[in-house]
């Protein structure tokens, strides 16, 4: 997030007399054609009146990714890149961007249409490429079949990213998102291994960790994140979780009457082993074909049970040690 | 930050190895399976490429796992000291608090040099979270390196004894801590092989940790001829420590045979299992040496280097296996799977009011 704003860029307009009001081109109907508003505040009067109500508070805001829409544009990786100012992705090689080898040799993985791999510290928005052959439908048994579909942070609601940052670089923002604040983070690099999902990552050449922020900037002004205000298929819908999430279940219904059975949301449940997720998605197929872990858990879940095996271990050290002092000089 | 593993020819080739199926042909991998100890047969295996589902921890080597080491080595030596200063064991208080302060610094260098901002190191300090070990952990680090350097600037100056032996009874306070929360700090996190381990992780730990620090003093002792009474407890306790790492160690991968997805692979293959099986013979060399270290000065200097460096080849291997599970998605899978057949399992045995809804409709 550099200071330095040009003139007629987004960061600009949003900071425009109005910006963000109902009449303001750039909000409400942004990125979901058709819709009738997705930003749960127009502006940042509404805003102030929000945080200004004792007993109110923002609603908790996310994505819900709607596969069977996704058309593998990456429209959505562009978007995010170019509004939060993310280095050029060197690929899943990791190789660091000043190694210009590295970038001439562009990192072409060979699967399928994708190049960027995985979501890391440099890749906030990851279009998945999926070539299968039909299982479902006999007509079309063996037939090519293409999955795609656009991953991103979750933003759980029991995020372990979080849990474990020894910093408090990693935060919950008013609007329930997962933010990492690049001003405090020392590069610790424990939440890497903490994500159930393997989503943040430590920049190479930069030190500290990155993951999408759910354009944290920009829902602060009211405006739809970059990814969904530029998603051409309203596969990326942004706006208040609790519509979303009767959005998607009416989706889902839609889909299984039509005669797609194996449409399923995954991280809609806010009971599972996460909280549920604030970015959630229908998928159409098993959750692994898509890189994501069936189950995920929060891995704090287990900490005191850890803690408590921690401290009769400390103790028993303790003991052993003075136990081997007993006895004979 | 070793990210070239993630090349997707070393990721195809963690699939390979359950359904022989090229890894670039498309994005589905299978593999049947029946899980050892289990009667739920494994879920089939699907994955991305063959991509890790994790993210590889970009924890460095040897930083991490020297500091994994030096935690117990030093917090069992600040406990050693205190006790061979209160039963007038000089060669033990002496032994003790130097290796405790320079385990302190040690630890405190490489968990700075493994920073991605090490300038930034004193964030660490600025909230204190129980959610995070590594929060506690440099909330223990910090005291006990500071306890510990004031023992032992007192010990080679001889400047307040008085104040020295306090401050040495603060280091061996925050000591059994030092070494017991290196295991939540690896298991608190979603890498498979540390996780289902969490159990044990402590455990070993501070087993692995009191066969160091016990060794180092018998490595010591040894050298500079200090008397038996001095060398006894350590004996005992290097014996204790040993057998106690041996123990747990076989426990933990009887725990993780358990688990779906062959996760005890990762600690006896590759470069995991290699140091896992050095661990083995250098601590039970160490072990049965340190019994003969009472009459023998060689004997308890073999062993005592012995236990030291099986433990430094413990955390290794621990580590090791961490990197190589976080790279396997069927580690993340598989079991996830099997709790997700579990659980449905279990619904339908209850007869849910939604199953029996769902058969009243067909």
């Amino acid at each position: 997030m550099n200071a330095y704003i040009e003139p007629g860029s987004p960061v600009a307009r949003a900071e425009r007399p109005g910006a963000g009001s109902t009449t303001d081109p750039t909000a409400g109907l942004a990125g979901n054609v058709g819709t009738p508003y997705t930003t749960p505040m127009s502006g940042q009067t509404e805003r102030a009146a929000y945080l200004g109500m004792p007993g109110e508070r923002p609603p908790r805001l996310g994505f819900f990714t709607d596969t069977s829409l996704c058309i593998g544009c990456k429209a959505c990786e562009v978007a995010c890149k170019e509004w939060n100012l993310v280095p050029a992705d060197t690929g899943p090689t990791g190789g660091n961007p000043a190694d210009l080898d590295e970038v001439r040799g562009m990192d072409l993985l060979g699967m399928s249409y994708d190049n960027s791999g995985a979501l890391g510290a440099s890749t906030w928005r990851h279009v998945a490429f999926i070539e299968t052959e039909h299982r479902i439908d006999a007509a079309q048994q063996g037939d090519v079949r293409w999955l795609m579909s656009s991953n991103v942070c979750k933003h759980c609601t029991h995020a372990a990213c979080l849990d474990v940052c020894p910093t408090g670089a990693l935060m919950r923002t008013e609007f329930d998102t997962v933010y990492v604040q690049p001003d405090v983070c020392n590069g610790c690099g424990y939440c890497v291994p903490a994500c159930p999902y393997g989503v943040i990552d430590i920049r190479p050449g930069d030190g500290r960790a990155f993951k999408c922020t759910l354009c944290y900037d920009r829902t602060k002004d009211g405006l739809t994140p970059a990814c969904a205000q530029a998603c051409p298929t309203e596969s990326i819908q942004f706006g208040p979780l609790e519509e979303l999430r009767e959005r998607a279940d009416r989706r889902l219904a839609q889909l299984h009457a039509n005669g797609v059975p194996e449409a399923r949301l995954y991280g809609r449940d806010p009971d599972d082993g996460v909280g549920g997720d604030g970015a959630f998605f229908l998928l159409l197929d098993e959750p692994e074909v898509y890189g994501l872990p069936p189950d995920p858990v929060v891995t704090t879940r287990d900490l005191p049970q850890m803690w408590r095996r921690a401290a009769v271990a400390a103790v028993g050290l303790a003991a052993a040690i003075a136990g081997s002092f007993l006895g004979r000089r | 930050m070793a990210h070239g593993d993630q090349n997707p020819i070393d990721a195809s080739a963690t699939s390979h190895r359950t359904d022989g199926r090229s890894g670039r042909s498309g994005g589905r991998h299978r593999g049947r399976r029946r899980e050892r100890g289990s009667m739920v047969p494994a879920a089939e295996f699907s994955s991305y490429y063959g991509r890790p589902i994790l993210k590889k921890p970009t924890w460095r080597s040897p930083d991490v796992p020297v500091y994994l080491w030096v935690g117990g080595l030093a917090g069992t030596s600040a406990v050693v000291a205190a006790l061979g200063d209160a039963t007038r064991r000089p060669a033990l208080r002496r032994g003790g608090r130097l290796v405790a302060a320079g385990g302190a610094l040690v630890g405190t260098m490489a968990l700075l040099h493994d920073l991605g901002r090490p300038e930034r190191f004193l964030n660490m300090l600025r909230v204190i979270k129980p959610t995070s070990p590594l929060s506690i952990g440099s909330w223990i680090l910090s005291p006990f390196a500071a306890f510990a350097s004031a023992a032992a600037a007192s010990e080679i100056t001889g400047i307040a004894p008085r104040l020295g032996r306090l401050a040495g009874w603060g280091a061996a306070l925050f000591g059994p801590p030092l070494a017991s929360y290196t295991g939540v700090l690896l298991s608190d996190t979603a890498v498979p092989a540390w996780h289902e381990a969490r159990g044990e992780l402590p455990v070993l730990f501070v087993s692995s940790g009191a066969a160091a620090g016990a060794g180092v003093q018998l490595l010591v002792t040894g050298l500079t001829g200090a008397g038996r009474q001095e060398r006894d407890p350590m004996i005992r306790l290097a014996v204790a420590g040993a057998a106690a790492e041996l123990v747990i160690g076989e426990a933990l991968e009887r725990r993780l045979e358990r688990v779906p997805g062959d996760i005890a692979d990762v600690y006896r293959t590759g470069k995991a299992g290699r140091r896992n099986r050095l661990a083995r013979v250098l601590t039970t060399c160490g072990g049965l040496g340190a019994l003969l270290a009472g009459r023998s000065r060689v004997a308890a200097v073999m062993s005592g280097a012995a236990l030291a460096a099986g433990s430094l080849a413990t955390r290794f291997a621990v580590f090791e296996a961490g990197l190589a599970s976080a790279a396997d998605p069927r580690h993340v899978v598989a079991p996830q799977r099997a709790r997700l057949a579990e659980r449905g399992r279990h619904s339908s045995a209850e007869g849910s009011w939604l199953a029996a809804e769902n058969a009243g409709v067909s």
